[in-house]
């Protein structure tokens, strides 16, 4: 383990330090300073283009995959600098698990889906429960209990996309980031999955990134509003920067910025 | 007024009509060849096809009417054409591997794409050549020169370039979710393409191979400077260093002959060739139909 002589409090999991991110030459997020706290379930909203998702995938390293996209800053994990040279991004992503926007199974078996993971990581224990308790925890077992040897595309829209938390919750992370999990579903599926993620946060912390306020205002602890503006020394393109980050509650009642009270009431985004 | 009906005699639909008739006719003109060859060979081939021809050997031109049968041939093409593809398909597989997963887009993979264009338009007579003058002459293998094993590496640099393009094109059909998906749950890059994007795009790359390994298969050129020629039984493993005989050379050297019997051989043997080759590549259609098939699940 690689320590960092830099504190953070306890009960904060992740913390971003001064974060820049850029693909190429373009500049996506500029100096981002945020703090995750243990167990909480945190979203991150704002207009399209402002980086709230570049700032999701670089929490585990999966920015890593994008040609040309680099990052400045510190993103501290459990007092650890995931972007030091010497951190195997394999490792940060099995601790720090993610769903994706569009559901994206294995082409496998349900069970196959939830025991791939866990395998690969190393897992010795009786195959069978854990994918019993990581589909329940998903709220999915009631549902595909008597067919986990069909395929995961035999699923719904929603039922894959619960299958993929499922699949996340089965290499046990500590933290699962969530990249806009339910603009692929209908509102009923919607529900099954902000339900699923009230019984995952008594286990887990939860970062999601959401287009859908009322999401945020439903599932959320604490709600970062991300925005884009010009620049004078950037070249013209809009760069994203963390506007303003507290409770929900405060963020919907009475925000402190002027921008964030008019994106959440709709004035702009 | 004109009439709303539709009139033969416009000058715009005489057009039409000529230019339609015109391409529909290039279209007959076009696959004429393949259907005149194919059933010119099944008539001339196919009445020479004996249970003999599959076990004898070839008898050397001249001595007496009966020209044998075609066996070392038969099972000489069976074991260049493998040695080709134990060589062809690991190498090309992984540069595939490599150009699809691994390569940025740099300098590099442009560079070994383009080579692989090239590759696949080098006419094959001079890979036959450069594997004559690598391995034949030199007598670098255990000291053997013209051997099947010499015809399978002049093979496989056929091969190489379509096993590497259907690789490359057929990982790439894999969508880059399920990339992270395997990824997010911490799963090596090797492990993602071993386990995820490989088995996806397994498919697609037996096709190409199978197509690789038909165009082999028929190949004359390269075999003629590095596997030659033999009439003899293929007994043991020892004969991959000696002289071994091919479908394709026999049809070259027999047809050549002036002696009848060994003109109908050669015809019986373009047969087989064909109806295999014909095989195989509707074998790979088959493969790729049911690719697409399962990719809609």
């Amino acid at each position: 383990m690689i320590k960092t002589n830099k504190k953070t409090p306890k009960n904060i999991i992740l913390s971003l330090e001064n974060v820049s991110i850029s693909y190429g030459t373009f500049e996506a997020v500029r100096n981002v300073f945020c703090n995750f706290k243990k167990g909480d379930i945190t979203s991150l909203i704002g207009p399209s283009g402002c980086g709230k998702s570049t700032v999701l995938r670089s929490l585990n390293r999966m920015n890593d995959l994008i040609p040309n996209c680099s990052l400045k800053g510190t993103v501290l994990f459990d007092g650890t600098n995931i972007y030091d040279k010497r951190v195997d991004p394999v490792e940060v992503r099995r601790r720090i698990g993610m769903v994706f926007q569009q559901p994206n199974p294995f082409p496998k078996s349900i069970y196959e889906n939830i025991a791939f993971g866990a395998r690969i990581n190393g897992f010795v224990g009786d195959m069978d429960e854990l994918v019993e308790s990581s589909l329940r925890k998903a709220a999915l077992w009631d549902e595909c209990k008597d067919k986990l040897n069909d395929s995961g595309y035999s699923l719904s829209g929603g039922q894959q996309q619960r299958l993929c938390i499922a699949r996340t919750i089965a290499i046990e992370p500590e933290i699962i980031l969530m990249d806009e999990p339910c603009s692929a579903l209908d509102p009923i599926s919607t529900l099954k999955i902000e339900e699923t993620m009230h019984e995952l946060k008594k286990n887990y912390t939860i970062i999601i990134v959401t287009h859908n306020m009322q999401q945020a205002l439903r599932v959320s602890d604490m709600t970062a509003f991300f925005n884009a503006i010009e620049y004078e020394d950037g070249d013209g393109g809009k760069v994203g920067y963390l506007a303003e980050v507290n409770t929900t509650k405060k963020i919907f009642n009475s925000p402190k910025e002027k921008t964030t009270q008019e994106y959440i009431s709709g004035k702009f985004g | 007024m004109n009439s709303l009906y539709y009139q033969k005699r416009l000058s715009r639909n005489i057009g039409d009509t000529f230019f339609t008739s015109l391409s529909v006719i290039c279209a007959l003109i076009a696959i004429l060849p393949l259907i005149f060859l194919v059933t010119y060979i099944l008539i001339k081939g196919g009445s020479q096809i004996t249970p003999e021809l599959f076990t004898l050997e070839p008898n050397p031109p001249g001595d007496d009417l009966d020209a044998g049968g075609i066996n070392p041939a038969l099972i000489g093409t069976l074991i260049i054409t493998t040695i080709a593809s134990i060589i062809a398909i690991p190498v090309g597989v992984g540069g595939g591997i490599y150009l699809a997963e691994y390569s940025k887009g740099g300098a590099f993979s442009r560079f070994i794409r383009f080579g692989v264009n090239v590759l696949a338009g080098v006419p094959s007579i001079i890979a036959g050549v450069f594997i004559y003058a690598l391995i034949v002459s030199t007598k670098i293998l255990f000291g053997s020169m013209y051997s099947g094993l010499a015809g399978g590496m002049a093979l496989s640099i056929l091969m190489l370039p379509t096993v590497i393009k259907t690789t490359d094109e057929g990982l790439k059909l894999v969508p880059n979710e399920l990339r992270y998906a395997s990824l997010g749950v911490g799963a090596s890059m090797y492990t993602t393409i071993l386990k995820v994007t490989l088995p996806s795009a397994i498919r697609s790359i037996a096709t190409g191979v199978v197509l690789g390994i038909a165009r082999a298969a028929g190949e004359t050129a390269p075999l003629i400077f590095t596997a030659l020629f033999s009439y003899y039984y293929i007994t043991g493993f020892g004969d991959l260093f000696y002289e071994m005989g091919s479908l394709a050379v026999l049809i070259y050297n027999f047809a050549l002959e002036p002696y009848d019997a060994q003109n109908k051989l050669a015809w019986a043997a373009s047969f087989i060739l064909v109806l295999s080759i014909l095989s195989v590549n509707i074998f790979s259609r088959i493969l790729a139909a049911f690719t697409e098939k399962t990719k809609r699940v």
